[in-house]
């Protein structure tokens, strides 16, 4: 190996590294909020990148039959709490089971936008919503069962989503569009300007979320939340207002890595699955807390990941999956104490 | 009929219609079987032990490979060419188990000591890296895999016909739950349930949590290499595709489906999933104009709605509704001739067995326990109040090993206690009860109190398994039933412990204390939730273990109660001991009373 390849081989770890930095970033919110280690993350990956592909296609993507599906289905559920007498908060429920769902049907079905930046936003549309969706079918009804129970329920989802993604996206791969087609040879180093577009794009979501965590009221009701649930509610913080913005960021943030991702590499159905664990590995490494330890081990993922395609690359996955024993043991020598679990 | 007989009943009709069975019947009884057994692993790991791992399908590949490459590489052949062909399956099973034993012990080492969640998350990584590697490695065939597996042979028998391989893989699956029947009826089996509800509540019995979680999740993979070895040798060939991760899920699915905490919900499981797989794999992709693996989308449908309206799976729906015909199995009561506990000598009245000296606890900023200095005789009850907030049961925690303390000591009897478990508190002679109960709820009473001998016996899991233990057992029960009569619950003896009220789960949790023979007692708030009788009764049972010698500490907000009872009494504020002495002399301590009724009444006095 030469400087050359070392340096093309750093590159494409730092790409997919920034992935997985807000893959990550996504699986942490959202276990610290919810308690929920969300491993259909992954999915919201996929999900956005094929129906991208479908809209650049010029079709109707068919993840808006599904988005409208499970908005029936939600205010199905809602409409029968509210009749058994339980609180149902109309509001944010019409949001996100009537409005977005009806603009991005709208936008699917009859003004099949030409323009990249509408067919970004029709994409978006349509995964985001998704989330808090799913969070109030599968995971409000269990908000008080163990993390045990909700890892195996997220588990149930994964594969619910998987086959339907395989049922709506069909298992043909799918590549979409370049955002930015420029390459520049720096000394010898191809540089994409597809790349640039994912470690800016990646680079400016960590800083949003860093303000909107520092500086936004909400941002604050969600760490309090992550630090102490009853505390939080006891404070007025509704705990399924946190749940729905919790996965509706979560949701954003894949839908934005498969958008960024897609012209980079084939996107099949189950794709999402790998990407979504080896964010989870990028997790790990911050302990399912820590936000900068998150993106440090996504880095590191992403390199490792890289070389290891070079050097080994039928033994890829095995090395970067491997990469969390060290890690695991590692936090393991800094406890002593037995815990009691939630 | 009692289930006992209704489960020889089935066991004997399954076996006479065994000759009956078509050739594709038997095809799926021995997959059900073989999935079974994983799945009953996976029951005692996440239904029983509360942990659960993803990955036993590459424990199951670890097995299969094993023997099949013992049995065909030619590597093995050369090194074992004076072997007959027929030892080789049997060397191949060794290898498969001490493989098997070795990386779960691995992967548990790593994973186990941290939060209950990463050892599935450790697991999903390890069955996801299994896959490739054993695709990936040439002398394991690769993706293609390796054929030619030879049957077993039992006594130059040849096991070739799926229909008497089949008698062996049900021979092993049955008695694998046999076994394990025993284990959880056993004084282990009584300390792996206590895992699930919280592992301080074990510790503090004495239970290693650590070491039996490691045990379990050993146990499980280990019936998952049988089962693979087995596979091998029915099949006669292995590739990677039936080990990957989402078999691995499917198997965890098996047992949450069936019931995760019964040996039988396994069995149940892995006959729905298997069955339902085959019919949903013939019509979905009929249904849905399109090829392809969709049986996912219902198996993960059926999989959320269990866990979102019967979380313990549909067994015990079974069960409920079998148990108008069946009569549950009579409670055994009738060893009273068991032989007693050996008992160790209390400490002489008078001397002090534990000895807190300077205790400070920081949390941050925040001095929770300020230079605290406490200690208990034998034949003393000792109170320990305070206003809330006052570091009574952070304190509590630094005495009973829960917790470290910042600085400061800890002396139990004598020993120097800093930076030691809770179980070597227990195995000293320490017993506790909790603020906020800590029973198994679901367990009656007289296991509950058991639990608390837990130190008292010694059989293990071998000897549980293969019922060696019902002497010792016996005598466990026998003593469980000798605290619970002195505490006078014994009308309630074999009742859930979460159906009585929260006063009486207080004086279960005393019981549990009482039956691990104890030279120190501490009691968190023993009177609260119970009514003025019980109360007598209480204050009552505890001067009558003062006679008998042992050191009580009782933290407690009923002045009434703490004032007629204790023999010293310390004062804690905001961290700091503010008082120490007889109640009446603590009682007229102006500081006292200014901490209990505000420093700015000057009428205070009255």
């Amino acid at each position: 190996m030469d400087a050359q390849i070392a340096l093309m081989l750093g590159q494409d770890g730092l790409v997919t590294g920034a992935i997985y930095a807000l893959v990550a970033l996504a699986l942490v919110l959202v276990f610290s909020v919810t308690r929920v280690i969300f491993i259909p993350q992954g999915e919201f990956v996929t999900y956005a990148a094929l129906s991208m592909a479908a809209i650049q296609a010029g079709g109707v993507p068919s993840a808006i039959w599904l988005l409208l599906g499970l908005a029936v289905l939600t205010l199905v559920v809602e409409a029968w709490r509210h009749w058994r007498g339980l609180h149902v908060d109309w509001g944010s429920t019409a949001v996100w089971a009537i409005v977005l769902p009806a603009v991005a049907a709208a936008v699917a079905l009859w003004v099949r936008p030409a323009a990249a930046w509408a067919q970004t936003v029709l994409a978006l549309l349509l995964i985001v919503p998704m989330g808090p969706l799913l969070y109030r079918l599968v995971y409000r009804p269990l908000a008080h069962a163990s993390v045990l129970m909700l890892l195996i329920v997220s588990v149930a989802l994964h594969w619910v989503m998987v086959g339907l993604g395989l049922y709506f996206f069909g298992a043909e791969g799918a590549r979409t569009a370049t955002m930015w087609d420029a390459r520049w040879d720096l000394g010898g180093l191809p540089v994409s300007g597809q790349s640039l577009v994912v470690i800016g794009a990646a680079v400016v979501l960590l800083a949003a979320m860093y303000v909107f965590f520092e500086r936004s009221i909400i941002g604050k009701a969600l760490r309090a939340t992550a630090i102490n649930r009853v505390g939080a509610r006891l404070m007025g913080i509704p705990t399924d207002l946190s749940g729905d913005i919790c996965f509706a960021l979560a949701a954003l943030i894949g839908a934005v890595c498969g958008l960024l991702i897609a012209p980079i590499t084939t996107i099949y159905y189950d794709t999402g699955f790998l990407i979504g664990l080896k964010g989870f590995v990028a997790a790990i490494v911050g302990g399912l807390m820590s936000y900068p330890m998150s993106v440090l081990g996504a880095l590191l993922v992403g390199q490792l990941e890289s070389f290891s395609s070079f050097w080994a690359s039928a033994f890829k996955e095995v090395i970067v999956f491997t990469l969390i024993i060290p890690v695991l043991w590692w936090r393991s020598l800094n406890t002593r104490h037995v815990e009691d679990e939630e | 009929m009692t289930s006992r007989h209704f489960t020889w009943l089935a066991i004997a009709l399954f076996a006479l219609a065994w000759p009956l069975f078509g050739a594709f019947t038997i095809t799926l009884v021995n997959y059900i079987g073989l999935y079974s057994l994983v799945a009953v692993g996976l029951v005692m790991l996440t239904g029983v032990g509360g942990i659960t791992s993803f990955g036993q399908a590459a424990f199951v590949g670890l097995g299969a490979y094993a023997t099949a490459w013992i049995c065909t590489s030619p590597t093995a052949a050369q090194a074992l060419s004076a072997l007959p062909a027929g030892a080789l399956p049997w060397l191949g099973l060794l290898l498969g188990l001490a493989v098997t034993a070795l990386i779960a012990w691995f992967l548990g080492a790593v994973t186990l000591p941290l939060a209950g969640h990463f050892l599935p998350l450790g697991t999903l990584a390890w069955g996801l890296s299994l896959y490739y590697i054993f695709g990936n490695l040439d002398g394991l065939g690769g993706f293609t895999g390796i054929t030619g597996v030879p049957a077993l042979t039992i006594g130059g028998f040849e096991l070739s016909s799926p229909r008497v391989l089949g008698v062996l893989i049900w021979a092993v699956l049955l008695l694998a739950i046999w076994a394990l029947h025993n284990l959880l009826d056993s004084r282990e089996g009584r300390a792996i349930r206590a895992l699930k509800s919280g592992r301080v509540m074990a510790e503090s019995m004495g239970v290693d949590t650590g070491r039996q979680r490691m045990k379990l999740f050993v146990l499980a993979a280990l019936l998952s290499a049988v089962s693979g070895w087995l596979y091998a040798h029915l099949q006669r060939f292995v590739n990677p595709t039936p080990f990957d991760l989402n078999i691995g899920i499917e198997y965890l699915f098996m047992a949450v489906v069936g019931g995760s905490g019964h040996l039988w919900g396994a069995v149940l499981g892995a006959t729905l999933i298997t069955l339902l797989k085959e019919q949903l794999q013939d019509w979905l992709p009929r249904l849905l104009g399109a090829s392809g693996n969709f049986e996912v989308i219902v198996f993960g449908l059926l999989m959320l709605l269990v866990l979102q309206r019967a979380a313990d799976g549909l067994w015990p729906l079974i069960a409920a509704g079998a148990r108008k015909f069946i009569k549950p199995e009579a409670p055994r009561h009738a060893q009273t001739t068991a032989a007693e506990l050996p008992r160790h000598a209390l400490p002489p009245a008078g001397q002090s067995v534990l000895e807190a000296r300077e205790v400070t606890k920081r949390f941050g900023g925040l001095v929770a326990n300020n230079a605290v200095n406490l200690d208990v005789k034998a034949g003393e009850v000792h109170a320990l109040i305070g206003p809330n907030g006052a570091g009574k049961s952070t304190f509590f925690n630094m005495i009973s090993g829960v917790d470290d303390p910042t600085s400061g000591t800890v002396a139990l009897l004598g020993q120097a206690m800093a930076g030691k478990p809770s179980r070597a508190f227990a195995a000293l002679g320490l017993g506790r009860t909790f603020q906020h109960v800590r029973l198994l709820g679901q367990r009656s009473v007289l296991e509950n109190v058991a639990v608390g001998a837990h130190l008292r016996g010694h059989r293990g899991w071998l000897s549980a398994m293969l019922r060696r233990d019902r002497h010792e057992e016996a005598a466990l029960l026998a003593e469980a039933r000798r605290q619970i009569e002195r505490c006078g619950l014994t009308q309630y003896i074999d009742t859930p412990a979460a159906s009585l009220p929260l006063g009486q789960q207080r004086i279960v949790e005393i019981a549990r204390a009482l039956a691990g023979q104890p030279s120190v007692l501490l009691l968190d708030e023993p009177a609260a939730g119970l009514r003025h009788l019980e109360k007598q009764a209480l204050a009552e049972l505890l001067a009558q273990l003062r006679a008998e010698g042992l050191a009580v500490l009782v933290v407690e907000h009923d002045m009434e109660f703490v004032m007629n009872l204790a023999d010293r009494v310390t004062v804690l504020e905001f961290g700091t001991v503010i008082a120490l002495g007889t109640p009446a002399q603590v009682q007229a301590d102006p500081r006292v009373m200014a901490a209990y009724l505000g420093s700015d009444m000057p009428g205070a006095q009255a």
